[in-house]
């Protein structure tokens, strides 16, 4: 990457900051919604008096924030550009597609990081919390690794809103339910019906919790005693499998983008607002 | 000579919509019918046309947001659409809606777009500065949210940002629609001003007659996407044998501007 792709890549990250300065009072919101529905999940362990309940809900509600803002930002990219008017603007520069979603998905990453720190204070606030233990540089590189295919499912959905704007928002949202429903978050995948559990394996999610819960602890914890997170080296399937999904999905996400982009040049689309 | 900044030939745009109950029926609309027209460098080039003549169609296709379905498109030398990355960095565009984000400031969205082109801060913001300044802006505004600007000084963010990174073609639709009178002839001579300093290419498509005489060497007139007839205004007015363009308009088409506006609604 050169100089001037830095500073395009730099260019998305400089808008989407200022735009969230200037939307200020709904980050507040959101967040506020993030940290009041999370501490709702996880108060639910605490009311069962079952530790090993509430950590588990903890790290499904902040790894689930974290994937799931990651995921929307990206998706959603493209149609706040159609609500805004600038898509045709932006689509003229000189940057790769690649830079463009490139800066998009680093902007997004950041953002999710943000949230998730909001969380998990206002988590100790209402709940008495220890992570001793546990394994917090390996969650965080699975955290890393995971956001390579959520980047790439997120640039499959950002092309929705370039056929239709609101149908292509209303779509985002219902994959991205369905993704919370069939990984697993608060729940282990094997109580899911039985038909519906191999879409789990589609999911990068249910590869990221496996290995979160490890790394947490989740799994061989006692009661009364630290957690015993497990080394990196455990999780290596999990890990492995996220990176191919991220190999895969990135450049699968490019390749429809192009494809979409040029349809939409063919046709008109690029035209409509709102 | 000057070479060419601008070559156009048989270019043509089809839209297909689809209509009917089950959306089955297919409804073509011709926005383009082979239009041919070259532009030199440093040239002002004026379309004059009725709203869905074509005019923003042509202008989308040679700024790269379009596909032109046949016919062959050479900017500055690079052809269209293989070489879209180089039209674009050469060329800046002016729409008639000025989009921005509009809850961030003048000087938030034209150092986005100053990145964007791999431009640094220092350097875009004394340019923006002085573009603006030109034109008339009031620099204590630079920081005021564009939701707070009137459609006059939006236009004229517009105008900075499109000029920011220095394009020896710029392409300009409709930039004084809208504008009140002051605004309109502050952006005129800030155009003006631009030919005589840079030597810029410009492309103007206009329904202001009065502003395409005032503006343009030579004025193409589009209707119902195809151009039908081109030369200096007094070229125009002799081979029609009328005294202004808008009676230049009428003797060419069969109707006059406002009749044929009335008319078509593609564009």
């Amino acid at each position: 990457m050169n100089a001037s792709a830095i500073r395009q890549t730099w260019a998305f990250v400089y808008r989407d900051h200022q735009l969230t300065k200037r939307y200020w009072s709904w980050v507040v919101v959101f967040a506020f919604y993030a940290l009041v529905n999370s501490a709702s999940v996880t108060l639910i362990g605490v009311a069962a008096h079952d530790t090993r309940l509430t950590l588990t809900l903890t790290i499904g509600v902040l790894l689930w924030t974290f994937l799931s803002v990651l995921f929307n930002e990206i998706a959603m990219s493209i149609a706040y550009e159609r609500w805004e008017g600038t898509l045709e603007y932006t689509f003229m520069a000189p940057a790769s597609r690649f830079v463009h979603l490139f800066g998009v998905s680093l902007y997004a990453m950041l953002y999710s990081f943000f949230r998730v720190a909001v969380v998990l204070a206002g988590l100790f606030v209402f709940i008495d919390l220890s992570f001793r233990g546990a394994n917090l540089f390996g969650i965080l590189i699975v955290l890393l690794v995971s956001s390579l295919a959520f980047m790439g499912l997120g640039l499959i959905a950002a092309t929705l809103p370039v056929f239709s704007p609101e149908r292509g928002a209303e779509a985002t949202n219902i994959l991205q339910g369905v993704l919370l429903l069939v990984s697993g978050i608060y729940y282990p995948v094997s109580v899911l019906p039985k038909w519906i559990q191999p879409v789990s394996w589609l999911s990068p999610a249910t590869y990221a919790l496996s290995a979160c819960r490890k790394l947490m602890g989740i799994e061989t914890f006692v009661p009364g005693q630290p957690l015993h997170g497990a080394p990196l080296l455990a999780v290596m399937p999990d890990l492995l499998r996220l990176l191919i999904m991220g190999i895969v999905l990135i450049p699968v996400g490019l390749w429809i983008f192009g494809r979409v982009e040029h349809w939409a040049k063919k046709t008109g689309k690029l035209k409509r607002t709102g | 000579m000057p070479s060419l900044a601008i070559r156009v030939q048989n270019v043509k745009k089809v839209f297909r919509k689809r209509n009917g109950l089950l959306r089955r029926k297919i409804r073509e609309e011709h926005a383009l019918k082979g239009i041919t027209l070259e532009v030199r460098e440093g040239e002002a080039y004026g379309l004059l046309g009725p709203n869905g003549s074509g005019k923003s169609t042509l202008i989308r296709i040679l700024s790269t947001l379009l596909l032109a379905d046949g016919g062959d498109i050479e900017i500055l030398g690079f052809r269209l659409p293989e070489h879209e990355r180089e039209v674009r960095e050469r060329v800046g565009r002016v729409s008639v809606d000025a989009a921005f984000y509009k809850k961030l400031s003048a000087r938030e969205n034209l150092l986005y777009t100053a990145f964007l082109y791999g431009f640094e801060k220092p350097d875009a913001e004394r340019k923006a500065l002085d573009i603006l300044k030109r034109l008339g802006q009031d620099a204590s505004r630079f920081d005021d949210p564009l939701e707070e600007m009137s459609r006059g000084m939006q236009q004229k963010v517009s105008i900075a940002r499109a000029l920011l990174v220095n394009p020896p073609l710029l392409l300009l639709d409709e930039p004084t629609t809208g504008l009140d009178p002051k605004s309109k002839q502050e952006v005129q001579r800030f155009i003006e001003d631009l030919r005589r300093r840079e030597g810029t290419t410009i492309l103007l498509t206009t329904h202001d007659m009065d502003e395409a005489e005032r503006l343009c060497d030579r004025i193409g007139i589009l209707t119902r996407g195809q151009l039908v007839a081109e030369g200096t205004s007094e070229e125009l007015k002799s081979q029609a044998g009328a005294d202004n363009l808008e009676a230049v308009f009428l003797k060419m088409v069969g109707e006059s501007f406002e009749e044929a506006e009335k008319e078509v609604t593609v564009e």
